[in-house]
């Protein structure tokens, strides 16, 4: 990831000297805190796209990459430069949520005003479709046996969303003992199936989107989607709330504004955002790479990101990412 | 057969206009930046990601192109390693310890040629490969686990003191210090900050081609302004002149000795060309160094590490093909593309999108002609850079450098990095300890700390799981043997040495 650096500077150059073109001069501007093809990114150029084409701002939205600390960078830029630019918005996810419950962001979360969530990739709990465990009440009743004989995986670190919202999904079952639990992190949702496969882990806690392709083959078996309600290209996999266990595993994908601006940019905003999400372009692209569309926005949104702030840093404090 | 026909029709899905268009631009924008220093192929393919989306080409088209770029760049790379000693991208690294000599012995367009036709064998090979086998050893490769992994990686650290080999404990203590720096940033295991002093500038680790730039390029004009300008020129004894066969021809048996282990290497998600040319270029010192040439400008030693980092690109693309899993920094890039344009990578790839996989085959032998076609005659052209004053052309070189770097990351901060690592490589030179080796250490040792640390978060910390695999102890058997073989040879070499009839002269 990290040699995918920053492709602005790389990009604008190359568009400026290929394509001989003036830089476009954007009163709107969308910033990406990671590298081009990333989540954050495709957050920036759809709804940067869907915002011009839509005539919700004037002229188009310009995309700019600023990689970095997991966001972190950014976080700092937008606080100390930009804190009440009206026409600046941040693509984040629960990723960056994640990073700032476990203190890793400059400044607290409330430093942005949070905007709105446009769509999902949905967590999910994988296993080989040779694995003797049928549904969550297997897995749960194997991890309850002996918590070190199930291997489980994901594409974050220790303590990173993946984990967590397998824990809190162990939590809701019952299981206390959370350090117990064997986490393996592996560079992509991918890679840990891989080896899942080829049996060197047990269990894969990681976004459906990434690793869709394995359930058309058959290579794996859902346990359960982390979701309200069914996922509507899968109908068939079950909730974990339809076996009984109340929890949710979204990594959202949502913008953030500066924390200086007026309530009437802020509600300008989510009213705009809010023309994007009901907008059909905007369903196609989301469920086209594979997100399903959700809504969040304004002060509900803003509660919600507080919460799943408090519950990640709960999980994070037991097993001892933080103190 | 079944595959013949599938791989026909893939060649008349390439052979559109538009798609040979790009195909050809491609290749020459590839090889382009991945000469500069700097830019390397993950840059490229990111870079050429905007132009994809702003002119709408279909999800083929767009894989043909960024695929052409990555091609032509691992062909570029080695362009700068042999005529200025500072390596184009990562995996060229290893092409400077005998083009650059070559080049110093004025048979720099000898080292193109070797080096272009080493490239084309291995990228050919490697794409029949891919061709025959992509799905069996995509569902091989799976079974190589994180314990396996590291043996591999071990086997690779292994083999580095014999690269440079003037004083192992130098080459020793410059793989550690690589492999120190590798350990900044964000720890892949936990996310909890290492050595980052709370810069967020450095959460994602010090990136290999900052490193890179800095340690070669920055400490080349160092070593430069101290000889005070007066030797104005070291280079002039350039003339260009055909190719000799003969010299070609005694490269080939270790380009395809190369080409079938940086294949392997590609293969394995995660381990990609850098970890191909290091293991190609080791083993063929080892098969071949019987007069001690290496490292003094043996064809062989500019042969193996070229064509074993293509033939690893090529690799790298059955575990992104087969089974969705990106084999190395740009595929993945690859892979985002492709999952932007609504094509669903995984292992349903080959029977939902054949027009797409098979097309981007056939558009892969034709890149590897068009960039043999391409390389020859640019030859001439390239070797001309040896003509201008070191004085002028290195200024320039850096000047590039900058802008490189600048756009990778978009921040003065890795600018002052390249900088530190000037000095540091400037000193380092000084004290006669080869760079090589720390920069191996950046690139090899985050891939082996991840998945050490992977292998025992499995076990829960118990070590045994890392001689648990039959892989694993293969592994390590073949490393010891390779050791064994080495001290044996250096003792023969101390022999011989003392026995002048023997002295080993060069090869020609």
């Amino acid at each position: 990831m990290k040699k995918t650096n920053g492709l602005i500077a790389a990009s604008v150059l190359a568009a400026g000297v290929m394509l001989g073109s003036a830089p476009v001069s954007a009163a709107t501007e969308c910033i990406a805190p990671s590298n081009p093809g990333g989540g954050w990114d495709f957050t920036c150029r759809s709804i940067g796209r869907i915002l011009g084409d839509l005539g919700l701002v004037d002229g188009t939205v310009q995309v700019t990459n600023k990689a970095g600390g997991v966001g972190a960078v950014t976080f700092a830029y937008v606080a100390a430069e930009r804190n009440d630019d009206p026409d600046l918005i941040v693509a984040t996810s629960t990723v960056g949520i994640t990073q700032i419950a476990q203190g890793r962001y400059p400044a607290p979360l409330e430093t942005m005003r949070y905007a709105a969530m446009l769509g999902a990739d949905v967590g999910v709990i994988a296993v080989d479709d040779e694995s003797p465990l049928q549904s969550i009440d297997d897995l749960m009743a194997a991890i309850k046996a002996d918590p070190s004989a199930v291997v489980t995986a994901g594409s974050s670190s220790a303590g990173g969303w993946d984990h967590i919202r397998l824990l809190l999904l162990a939590q809701a079952g019952g299981f206390e003992d959370l350090k117990a639990l064997r986490w393996v992190q592996f560079d992509g949702g991918s890679d840990a199936v891989t080896q899942m496969m080829g049996g060197q882990i047990d269990v894969v806690s990681t976004d459906l989107g990434e690793i869709a392709g394995f359930v058309e083959s058959g290579d794996i078996r859902i346990l359960a989607a982390l979701s309200d309600d069914p996922i509507p290209a899968f109908p068939d996999i079950p909730t974990a709330k339809s076996q009984g266990y109340d929890v949710t595993g979204y990594n959202w994908r949502g913008l953030y504004i500066p924390g200086g601006v007026s309530d009437e940019t802020y509600d300008g905003w989510v009213e705009r955002l809010k023309t994007v999400y009901d907008s059909a372009e905007w369903q196609d692209a989301a469920t086209g790479s594979g997100l399903v569309p959700i809504w969040r926005g304004g002060s509900e949104f803003e509660a919600y990101v507080r919460e799943q702030e408090k519950a990640m840093a709960d999980v994070s404090r037991n097993i001892g990412i933080i103190e | 057969m079944e595959t013949l026909s599938l791989l026909g029709h893939g060649f008349s899905v390439a052979v559109s206009p538009l798609n040979l268009l790009l195909l050809v631009s491609g290749c020459f924008a590839g090889t382009l930046i991945g000469a500069m220093p700097g830019l390397g192929p993950v840059n490229g393919v990111a870079i050429l990601i905007p132009l994809t989306f702003a002119f709408g080409f279909d999800p083929t088209s767009s894989l043909i192109l960024l695929s052409a770029v990555y091609y032509g760049c691992m062909y570029g790379g080695r362009i700068s390693s042999i005529l200025l000693n500072i390596p184009g991208d990562e995996p060229a690294v290893m092409t400077t310890l005998d083009g650059y000599p070559m080049a110093q012995k004025g048979q720099a367009s000898d080292a193109l040629a070797i080096s272009g036709v080493a490239s084309f064998i291995g990228a050919t090979l490697a794409t029949i490969g891919l061709t025959l086998f992509a799905p069996l050893l995509a569902r091989a490769a799976i079974h190589f686990g994180p314990a396996d992994y590291f043996a591999l990686y071990c086997m690779a650290f292994a083999t580095i003191g014999g690269i440079a080999g003037v004083d192992p404990r130098k080459t020793l203590l410059s793989a550690l210090i690589g492999l120190m720096i590798a350990t900044i940033g964000l720890d892949p295991g936990t996310g909890i900050p290492r050595y980052t002093f709370n810069s967020f500038e450095l959460y994602d680790g010090v990136d290999a081609i900052v490193a890179l730039v800095g340690l070669f390029a920055i400490s080349e004009i160092l070593i430069l302004l101290e000889k005070r300008l007066v030797q104005a020129n070291d280079g002039l004894r350039v003339r260009f002149r055909m190719p000799r066969w003969s010299v070609i021809r005694h490269t080939l048996p270790a380009s395809g000795r190369a080409s079938v282990i940086g294949f392997l290497a590609g293969i394995l998600p995660g381990a990609g060309a850098s970890l191909g040319s290091v293991m190609s270029y080791t083993i063929e010192k080892q098969i071949s160094n019987a007069r001690n040439t290496f490292g003094k400008g043996d064809p062989r030693g500019v042969a193996a590490p070229e064509s074993g980092n293509n033939a690893a690109s090529g690799g790298a693309l059955i575990p992104m093909l087969s089974l969705g899993v990106p084999g190395s920094g740009t595929t993945a890039v690859m892979l985002a593309m492709l999952i932007t344009l609504n094509v669903q990578p995984g292992p349903l790839l080959f029977e939902k999108q054949p027009d797409l996989v098979w097309g981007l085959v056939a558009s892969l032998y034709m890149a590897n002609f068009t960039l043999l076609i391409l390389n020859i005659p640019m030859i001439g052209i390239f070797i001309r850079i040896l003509t201008v004053p070191t004085w002028a052309l290195l200024p320039v070189v850096v000047a590039i450098s900058f802008v490189g770097v600048y756009s990778i990351s978009n921040s003065h901060f890795d600018l002052y990095l390249m900088i530190g690592f000037g000095l540091l490589g400037y000193v380092f030179r000084k004290l006669d300890i080869t760079l090589v080796p720390m920069v191996l250490g950046l690139l090899l040792g985050i891939d082996m700390e991840n998945n050490l640390r992977r292998a025992l978060s499995i076990s829960g910390g118990d070590y045994s799981i890392l001689v648990a695999s039959p892989i694993a102890v293969t592994l390590y058997a073949l490393t010891a043997l390779f050791l064994a073989v080495s001290v044996w040879l250096s003792l023969r070499d101390r022999r011989r040495q003392a026995d002048p009839a023997h002295q080993g002269g060069a090869l020609d």
